[in-house]
């Protein structure tokens, strides 16, 4: 699979992530060429094998319906660029 | 499923300029699961907290924190899909959904796309006695909520809260198999009822614990039925969808202003194109929400933080031992035991609450009598004042106790009402309420007989017109009961009069 450099950008953009337009064509070639190294994965045959979702095997860990975490807010906000009145606030978001 | 006892509803047909149009809908039911943490996370999930104070460090996605999954939600979204007849996957595995949005601090949404906990199940939403559709569900995934934006505390900025993300929601999605607008608000009503019934969402609608996306196409009489044959949905219409309504109101006001916009567009030559509404309650209209579209390549892939999620028969099986009796099976045996309408059945089995008042004054006594009272003077007063049934003045056993009282012919029903009227303002106990306030209706034929024969005795006129008119015999038992202070018993005073007059 290749990538030319409009999917570049779309992925660019859906992922938030600012890259020039001058840029692209590397970037584009760069991602196809990761692309290709791993499609040599296809030529193994695994018709028939279970997808792997643990090297060990395990069940997922499970938690009891109790409350045991929150009552936080000052820790939870003290990373954002700006809080106020305890909620985080950003530029107008507004359908 | 072949239904012999039910015929289904006749679709709703918008008359366009040009010709007929019918609708087909298809819904999202978002229920938030009645857990007291969230669905990854120990944070609480109650409501009207203060701003990002239920929040862990999970739902706010610091880094390297992970998602441990609340057994509680796996087991509710179970017991939903045992109480919808649905396929239950001992399988299944979460997804991210990935986008960007200020309320999604992750950047991914977890869902089930590819293998949801719930298959195909059913729900029979009934339009009237006899009348019922059968909405097929795809599908029940569990998910993760979203926070909360408010844009109105300050001109240039939102702010945001994230006490609702990473809550627990099932989202439930419906074949569309929905023909109108009242048809789509039933089958919410109804599927919120069960949810009820089973306890796993409280489908409190005005706090968003119960929302609906609903899917909006419209096609010409005829092309539903191929659809139906063929499961090919190209005999449908191009569908919109309006996003995130909580209200059985609104959802209805816009499925029928974006069925008349879509035939607006299409008699006009034009086409629909595919994509996500709002409704504006205020405006009652909808519009589109572009920035959804832009957004909408989602890039699903396995969240590589969470094993598959595989549970075991045997605990499903322990879960499907503790169901309790559903509203469709529990109408049909207030039907059967009782005597009771469709209607009385539907009303009374509306709440769990309700039915279960009911059954406790019913039991031993005259269902249909019962269920007058429970309706009319119970229901009655409860919606007067604004109060719930587990709010009510007076309880079962007194309502119980009051009509003993009329059947044993001790009470007439208006003295019933007088009452039911100082139990529920005083309370006390029925059988000693009405000997304190000498509520005693005279059945003693002796006395009754005195009375009709005085009333007789002074008015020969009426008499001589009572024997000409039959009809007029009324006058005498209004008399007599009015001689004896309202406690005759009016039935043995109506025969007496009748033999009296010779009528």
């Amino acid at each position: 699979m290749s990538i030319d450099v409009d999917t570049a950008r779309k992925v660019a953009k859906l992922a938030r992530i600012r890259v020039a337009e001058a840029d692209l064509p590397l970037l584009a070639r760069e991602l196809s060429g990761i692309l290709g190294f791993m499609e040599q994965l296809n030529e193994v045959d695994v018709s028939g094998v279970e997808p792997m979702t643990s090297v060990t095997p395990m069940r997922l860990k499970r938690r009891v319906d109790e409350v045991t975490d929150g009552n936080q807010q000052a820790a939870v906000l003290k990373n954002a660029p700006d809080a106020r009145e305890g909620f985080f606030a950003v530029p107008k978001v507004v359908e | 499923m072949l239904d012999l006892t039910h015929t289904p509803p006749k679709p709703k047909v918008i008359a366009g300029a040009r010709h007929d149009w019918e609708l087909v809908i298809g819904m999202e039911i978002h229920a938030q699961v009645s857990s007291k943490a969230k669905l990854f996370s120990g944070a609480s999930t109650g409501f009207g907290a203060e701003p990002n104070s239920n929040v862990a460090f999970v739902d706010a996605a610091m880094p390297g924190m992970l998602p441990v999954i609340n057994e509680y939600c796996v087991e509710q979204a179970v017991r939903s899909g045992l109480g919808l007849k649905a396929r239950i996957n001992l399988v299944s595995a979460f997804d991210r959904k990935n986008y960007f949005y200020p309320d999604l601090p992750q950047g991914y949404q977890i869902s089930q796309l590819y293998h949801p906990i719930v298959g195909e199940g059913e729900v029979l939403v009934e339009m009237g006695p006899g009348i019922a559709r059968h909405v097929r569900i795809e599908r029940i995934h569990l998910e993760q909520d979203a926070g909360k934006s408010i844009h109105d505390m300050d001109p240039n900025l939102s702010f945001v809260d994230f006490n609702r993300t990473g809550v627990a929601l099932m989202e439930i999605v419906s074949r569309p198999d929905i023909r109108g607008p009242e048809e789509a608000a039933a089958y919410v009503t109804k599927l919120r009822q069960i949810l009820r019934y089973l306890g796993t969402c409280d489908g409190n609608m005005q706090n968003g614990n119960l929302r609906a996306d609903v899917n909006v196409s419209v096609c010409r009489p005829g092309q539903y039925e191929k659809y139906q044959e063929t499961q090919d949905f190209s005999h449908l219409g191009t569908r919109c969808e309006i996003k995130n309504m909580n209200s059985m109101r609104f959802i209805q006001a816009a499925i029928d202003y974006e069925a008349r916009r879509q035939i607006a567009i299409l008699e006009d030559g034009g086409s629909i194109l595919q994509e996500t509404r709002l409704y504006d309650p205020d405006k009652g209209e909808t519009r589109s929400m572009r920035s959804k579209e832009e957004a909408h390549d989602y890039r699903y892939f396995p969240d590589p933080d969470l094993l598959p999620l595989e549970i075991e028969q045997a605990w499903v099986d322990g879960i499907a031992a503790t169901m309790p009796e559903l509203p469709d099976a529990k109408k049909a045996r207030f039907m059967g035991d009782f005597g009771l309408t469709d209607y009385d059945a539907n009303v009374l089995t509306a709440e769990l609450e309700a039915a279960a008042f009911f059954e406790a004054v019913a039991a031993g006594r005259d269902g249909k009598q019962t269920a007058n009272w429970v309706i009319n003077e119970l229901f009655g007063r409860l919606n007067k004042e604004g109060r719930a049934i587990a709010e009510s003045p007076v309880t079962a056993d007194q309502l119980g106790g009051v009509l003993d009282l009329i059947g044993s012919g001790e009470i007439s029903g208006k003295m019933a009402k007088d009452l039911f009227d100082i139990l529920w303002t005083e309370g006390g106990n029925p059988a000693e309420v009405a000997a304190a306030r000498g509520m005693k209706q005279v059945t003693d034929a002796g006395a009754i007989e005195a009375a009709v024969d005085a009333i007789i005795a002074a008015n020969p006129d009426q008499v001589e017109k009572a024997k000409a008119n039959p009809k007029l015999a009324g006058w005498f038992v209004g008399q007599v009961i009015k001689a004896t202070g309202g406690k005759a018993n009016p039935a043995a005073v109506n025969a007496l009069v009748a033999a009296k007059l010779g009528l």
